[in-house]
């Protein structure tokens, strides 16, 4: 698995953001950028490169639903691995986000173990 | 005899003043009859029009604007605090988590087994995110009382304003989609989200 990839995580939880880092670093992912919702993600995504994606659903101004549409609507980088992590755990999300081009999807609370399971799915695709 | 109809409802609604219309205009008919059966039917129509009363002066004399402007912004005000005060805790935890682990980077003999522990207490700090989302749901629901609270309050007003209609539920489908964090039995396991996920190649 490629670690050198920079990635963008997002979630307007301090807590939420530090625990992913801390459980990147451990995995191996150095680079790492922060954002608080969709809106601040997305004017970042615009402005980098960015090799993966991890954000929560539920913020505002704009959720991560949102950020996950406008990324896969774009014209840079919409390829780009996104998973959701977040305690929207209704069938009906899973479905939305899928078809919103979602590439995995992960329920809070999670483990590290569940959190790297689903990375080294998703790069090596 | 007039009726408000609503714009956003299909439905009809009466002001108090015009179920007392009703009550007593029968009442008075009622009352003109010497019938045994009648009779009755008026003294539970008297019974009816004190109920009614008594309501609405109970209902008027509610200190709404005490509901507003002082019990919702003080249970609020304590939820944020839970809010602020656990993520100050994980915040802690984690800075004492971090140095245990940067202590044991060198130490290559014990770091695997102090880094699977650490990885524990993070993984133990998600309860932060969670219970925060579940304390902004509660503060929600206690806007929403508060406001029909205040709804009904005006249907009882003495000026005999109408009733105000509750409104069509304007949320994005964004917004609808956003209840989480579900109840236990009321979501999907991370094991049925995979099948789910599978299931569309």
């Amino acid at each position: 698995m490629d670690t050198s990839k920079k990635v963008l995580i997002v979630d307007d939880y301090k807590t939420m953001l530090r625990i992913v880092r801390n459980l990147l670093s451990q995995i191996g992912f150095k680079n790492v950028d922060e954002a608080s919702d969709g809106q601040m993600a997305l004017q970042m995504f615009n402005q980098n490169d960015y090799g993966l994606i991890i954000s929560d659903w539920n913020m505002e101004p704009m959720s991560g639903y949102e950020f996950l549409k406008s990324v896969r609507a774009g014209a840079k980088n919409s390829g780009v691995p996104f998973i959701m992590v977040t305690a929207e755990s209704k069938t009906e999300n899973v479905v939305k986000a899928k078809q919103a081009g979602v590439s995995n999807y992960i329920i809070k609370p999670f483990n590290a173990e569940t959190l790297k399971g689903k990375i080294e799915s998703i790069m090596q695709e | 005899m007039k009726t408000a109809k609503t714009k956003d409802q299909d439905q009809v609604h009466f002001s108090r003043d015009q179920v007392m219309g009703v009550i007593s205009s029968l009442m008075h008919k009622v009352g003109e009859s010497n019938a045994q059966p009648m009779h009755k039917v008026y003294v539970e129509l008297q019974k009816l029009t004190q109920i009614l009363s008594d309501m609405h002066a109970e209902i008027a004399a509610t200190p709404t604007q005490d509901i507003g402007q002082k019990h919702v912004p003080i249970a609020t005000d304590e939820l944020d605090a839970v809010v602020g005060v656990t993520e100050e805790a994980s915040a802690t935890i984690m800075d004492a988590t971090e140095a245990i682990q940067a202590i044991v980077s060198d130490h290559e003999d014990i770091q695997g087994a102090v880094m699977a522990e650490t990885t524990k207490i993070f993984e133990a700090c998600t309860f932060q995110d969670i219970t925060g989302q579940r304390i902004t749901k509660v503060i929600k629901t206690l806007k929403d009382i508060e406001a029909i609270v205040a709804r009904l309050h005006a249907l009882f007003d003495p000026d005999g304003k109408r009733p105000v209609s509750m409104g069509e539920d304007t949320r994005t489908e964004d917004e609808k989609l956003m209840n989480g964090p579900q109840l236990e039995g009321q979501g999907v396991t991370q094991d049925e989200i995979d099948k789910l996920l599978a299931e569309f190649g």
